[in-house]
């Protein structure tokens, strides 16, 4: 069986299984600028699965879409989060609602709720990549759980971009991406998304003096 | 010059004008001009596309037909009206100095920007495209809902952006699987995320896919629809926005958002037996109603509230669709208008009763009806249509959904009634101290913009008495397309 899959689906397998990973480190990290190196890393990871993928099949536009990858996720994105954290001065260590043992552990039963989910999708797919699909879908769910245990606001965001990552993969594994166009929406969607958030994160701080989002529980009806 | 190219263009030129000139005198007038050249230049596709059939623009990009057309003249009427109603509303926000110049000039900028991006959403044939739109609508808006940067408004904010977020990220996988079955009976072009496309072969759509695809795409634009579970931002998003900000959101995003639920839909229901979708939206729409209806009588705001009451007639309106069938569908696209003019115009209402008071407590808001007879009387007969009473023409929207049920669902008939009796109850119970009873409230140095509430009511009123035959046709024409 495994002699049929060829070296190229080996090794985007193997890329998808390091964005797995670098996922669950994500939900163990506990310090605000180690957490943006491994989303970078993360991008990085993604960018090398989405070119692997475009040399064997020959796809022109998933070459723009690494390339994309790449300008936005390792470089622009994790440059604006630093920048960030550098101005806002946010420090110290993330505060998590669940220890993080027991965030490990739900986040193994994702994975394995998600490869479920994705198994009779795969077995439908005819790309090399369909076996990433359950990754993806492992990936995307991962990210939510990090963004339910998370109170520093800044974690969050890390969070939902590591959610558009596992998206992305999901887009690449199951169909070999969406169309040009989409893709292109859905990046300068997420660009704006950061900006317009970096001036949020100064109306939060200048309000609430710290980027905690447990000071914003107050709203409920009663 | 072509009608559809105008309707996208004013919105988008005068929101980027609006924002580099900043707040001056004209702007607001600006602002109100730019909507109507919207509306006209929306009035124009319609009148066209009633005449002549659906048509496409930009190659197939984009595709207008009489289902959304429909939606296209309604959100770009009630962005008129608000329009008309935020110039001095929001000049009293700034004499009470709760606003500033710049706050106004990012809200003038966003405003147009938002209408722009409702109608990019309604019109595309892209179903990628649609996303990109909806997450667009849900940026513009951020910033307007934490305009008063107070920390409740800050922290409805950042609720909005996650769950929003979080939600519309389900819809982008629910999207990609969408595109995967279609993949496989299309080919791999661009193409295969076009609706007009997809319309032809959904009978060979893989059922399982496609299945999936429908449950992430409902529960992502449910988000945005403010489907229960998922509600808990737009109570919090309504009550501390500015208020016209309040009432697009309510009126036209909710639609815009359920309007994508629908195009999906049509899709599903060719590809999966059983009514898959439609069951899953039925279960979706009576669960929303019930908790809005509960949750409604524990509110004190009085915004948050009518919140609540959006929540309850989105479900209403989701277990309609949810229904399907020519009535079905034409009773809940007459509920869906019936329902953005009349909380458009209550919350315009509220808008101005609030700020004469100065608080959005209901407990401390008394007899409207002495400090203005006019704001008092459209908070009155606005809560009372929107509870459905006859002649308004929510009564007749409801009256048709509660019938249907009946004849198909009976088993859902009481848990309709029971929803709306409890949700008709709490409202009523609320207003009626707010409108009569004695106050003392200041005098506003900008005199309300009343004629907007009168002429929202005035039509709900005429369309519960009369639906003219041209408009009944392009109604069952548009409940058509939905199947």
């Amino acid at each position: 069986m495994n002699a049929a899959i060829p070296f190229s689906a080996q090794l985007i397998n193997l890329f998808a299984a390091v964005i797995l990973l670098l996922a669950f480190a994500m939900l163990a990290q506990r310090r605000v600028l180690a957490l943006i190196n491994l989303f970078a890393l993360q991008g990085l990871t993604l960018c090398l699965a989405t070119l692997v993928a475009a040399v064997t099949t020959g796809q022109v536009h998933l070459y723009y879409s690494a390339g994309l990858t790449l300008a936005l996720k390792v470089l622009l994105l994790p440059w604006i989060l630093y920048r960030l954290v550098k101005r806002l001065n946010v420090k110290g260590e993330v505060e998590a609602l669940i220890n993080i043992p027991t965030t490990m552990l739900v986040g193994l039963v994702l994975v394995m709720i998600a490869f479920n989910v994705a198994l009779p999708i795969s077995e439908l797919s005819h790309t090399i990549t369909r076996g990433t699909l359950g990754i993806a879908l492992a990936v995307v769910m991962l990210a939510f759980l990090m963004m339910i245990t998370r109170q520093k606001a800044i974690t969050q965001v890390v969070g939902f971009l590591s959610m558009e990552n596992g998206l992305f993969l999901a887009a690449t594994s199951a169909t070999y991406g969406m169309p040009m166009v989409v893709e292109l929406g859905i990046a300068l969607d997420v660009l704006v998304g950061v900006i317009i958030l970096g001036v949020f994160f100064f109306q939060i701080r200048d309000q609430f003096d710290s980027l905690d989002i447990r000071h914003m529980e107050r709203l409920k009806d009663n | 010059m072509d009608f559809f190219i105008l309707m996208l263009a004013i919105p988008l030129v005068s929101g980027a004008l609006l924002t580099v000139v900043g707040e001056r005198a004209w702007a607001p007038n600006l602002n109100i001009i730019a909507s109507l050249g919207t509306f006209a230049a929306a009035a124009g596709l319609t009148i066209e596309i009633v005449a002549n059939g659906p048509r496409f623009a930009f190659g197939e990009q984009f595709f207008i037909d009489s289902l959304n057309v429909f939606f296209v003249a309604l959100t770009a009427f009630v962005g008129l009206t608000t329009s008309i109603f935020s110039g001095p509303y929001m000049k009293n926000e700034r004499e009470h100095g709760r606003l500033t110049a710049p706050r106004l000039r990012l809200y003038k900028g966003m405003y147009q920007l938002f209408m722009f991006t409702m109608l990019a959403a309604l019109t595309t044939n892209n179903l990628g495209i649609l996303w990109v739109a909806m997450e667009a609508a849900t940026l513009t808006t951020v910033l307007l809902v934490s305009l008063y940067r107070t920390p409740a408004s800050l922290e409805a904010a950042w609720k909005y952006f996650i769950l929003c977020g979080v939600g519309i990220a389900q819809a982008l996988f629910g999207t990609i699987l969408l595109y995967f079955a279609a993949e496989r009976v299309l080919g791999a072009s661009g193409n295969a995320l076009l609706w007009t496309h997809l319309i032809d072969v959904k009978g060979q759509l893989e059922p399982t896919i496609m299945a999936l695809s429908f449950i992430f795409l409902l529960v992502g634009y449910g988000t945005k629809v403010g489907l229960a579970p998922l509600h808990n931002w737009l109570p919090d998003a309504h009550a501390e926005g500015p208020t016209p900000v309040s009432a697009v959101l309510s009126g036209l995003l909710l639609n815009v958002a359920l309007y994508a639920i629908l195009r999906c839909k049509v899709l599903a229901d060719g590809a999966i037996p059983n009514a898959f979708a439609g069951n899953l939206m039925i279960g979706f729409g009576l669960f929303t109603l019930l908790v809005a209806a509960f949750f409604l009588s524990r509110q004190k705001d009085v915004k948050r509230m009518f919140a609540y009451s959006s929540i309850e007639h989105m479900g209403l309106i989701t277990f309609a669709f949810g229904m399907g069938g020519p009535v079905a569908n034409f009773a809940g696209l007459l509920h869906m208008t019936m329902h953005s003019l009349t909380k458009s115009a209550i919350f315009f209402a509220v808008g101005h009763a609030t700020q004469k008071t100065g608080t959005q407590l209901m407990a401390d808001i008394r007899g409207l009806i002495r400090i203005n007879p006019l704001i008092g009387w459209g908070l009155m007969l606005g809560t009372l249509a929107i509870l459905g009473m006859p002649p308004f023409g929510v009564f007749a929207s409801e009256f048709m959904i509660l019938t249907h049920a009946m004849k198909y669902h009976p088993w859902a008939t009481p848990i309709l009634l029971l929803g709306l009796g409890v949700a008709f109850a709490a409202i009523f119970g609320k207003v009626q101290p707010m409108v009569f009873g004695e106050t003392e409230a200041r005098r506003l140095p900008h005199a309300p913009a009343i004629t907007p509430v009168f002429l929202h009511l005035g039509i709900v009123l005429t369309l519960g008495l009369y639906i003219p035959p041209y408009l009944t046709r392009w109604f069952h024409e548009a409940s058509r397309m939905l199947g």
